[in-house]
């Protein structure tokens, strides 16, 4: 199973037409097939809370959203997740790379990851861990969840999901 | 002019376009001058009303204003680069640039001091950035309505603000108002 096309598979199959990305080593795949498919707007952002911005916009003009980002960005967009997605009511998925994570190389990248959680918990967001590469097929259940709630929802896809980082 | 000055001025301009409007007074201005359900309020989240509108205008098709302001589009400078690689021509970003934070009591913004936000959304990449002095701003926020090309305006104008209720309006209702009214024929 090719994952990258999956995930890409499903989101197109939930109607989703638009979806910005911040990118991250473990989500390039992903999102190199987002952009390469005519379904989807693919809008890269420059910072996370920008992303939520657009789709936000996106969302109110008709279309289904999604931002693509690292859990980092949890540190980001705390106030918007509070103050827009979730005080105006909008649904977004967020398909978010879990670094910091078991085989994590990066030691900086354990510091956000062991907030990650706490977090998103604290924020009442409904948060899906993906860490085996079967994980993914709730995906199209979650998406269907998202958008039936009107809530972001969070999918956290660790290093062991995608397969590691080569030889470390 | 002041920026709710100037709001008053365009409002019959805006009236009938897709508006989103900056978080804290402007909003609360908005609201008093002429409340419709074109209008989208922020009440929170400073910085994101270019991002708003932009995802808006690249979701369909009617034209879009966002109202934001100097500070605003300092807090969330990212935005300028987004906007212009990703052309949307029924989008219009009316930047109230009054050089200073007026919703939290006129500090000064660096747009007041030496940084240009009219040289920098033309560095980022914008191809059509107007700057315009605040009473001029009518006829020129009309000719980019006309011309179906993506337009940022600097309005550069006086700070001030007038005393003014907050908006009461629950955030789901005013979600829901401006999603009709994006969607009306």
């Amino acid at each position: 199973m090719n994952i990258d096309k999956k995930i890409t598979d499903d989101l197109v199959a939930n109607g989703i037409s638009f979806v910005t990305t911040v990118p991250c080593k473990q989500l390039a795949g992903v999102i190199e097939e987002i952009d390469a498919r005519e379904e989807i707007f693919h809008i890269p952002s420059n910072k996370e809370d920008e992303g939520m911005g657009l789709c936000a916009g996106a969302f109110m003009g008709g279309k289904r959203p999604a931002i693509i980002m690292q859990n980092t960005a949890i540190g980001v967009t705390i106030n918007t997740l509070a103050t827009l997605i979730q005080y105006y009511r909008m649904p977004l998925p967020m398909i978010i790379s879990y670094r910091g994570e078991l085989r994590e190389p990066v030691a900086c990248q354990v510091e956000m990851a062991v907030h990650t959680k706490a977090l998103l918990a604290e924020m009442k967001i409904p948060t899906y861990h993906f860490h085996h590469r079967s994980d993914v097929e709730e995906l199209d259940a979650i998406l269907k969840y998202t958008f039936m709630c009107n809530k972001p929802v969070a999918v956290l896809t660790d290093a062991n999901f995608w397969g590691g980082y080569g030889d470390q | 002019m002041i920026r709710s000055e100037i709001l008053k001025e365009i409002a019959p301009i805006i009236r009938d376009q897709l508006v989103v409007c900056n978080i804290g007074l402007p909003s609360q201005e908005l609201h008093m001058i002429d409340d419709q359900p074109t209008n989208f309020y922020m009440l929170g989240t400073m910085g994101l009303a270019s991002s708003i509108g932009l995802g808006l205008a690249l979701a369909q098709d009617k034209t879009v204003i966002s109202i934001d302001g100097d500070g605003s589009v300092l807090t969330n400078l990212g935005t300028l680069p987004t906007i212009a690689n990703n052309v949307a021509n029924n989008y219009i970003l009316l930047i109230i640039d009054n050089g200073s934070y007026g919703s939290t009591g006129d500090q000064p913004t660096y747009a007041g001091k030496k940084t240009s936000l009219t040289a920098v959304a033309k560095a980022c990449g914008c191809e059509n950035v107007i700057e315009v002095q605040d009473k001029d701003l009518a006829p020129v926020l009309q000719g980019a309505i006309d011309s179906k090309k993506m337009t940022v305006i600097v309005c550069k104008c006086d700070s001030g603000n007038i005393k003014l209720p907050v908006i009461t309006m629950d955030p789901v209702v005013i979600r829901d108002r401006f999603m009709k009214a994006v969607s009306a024929k």
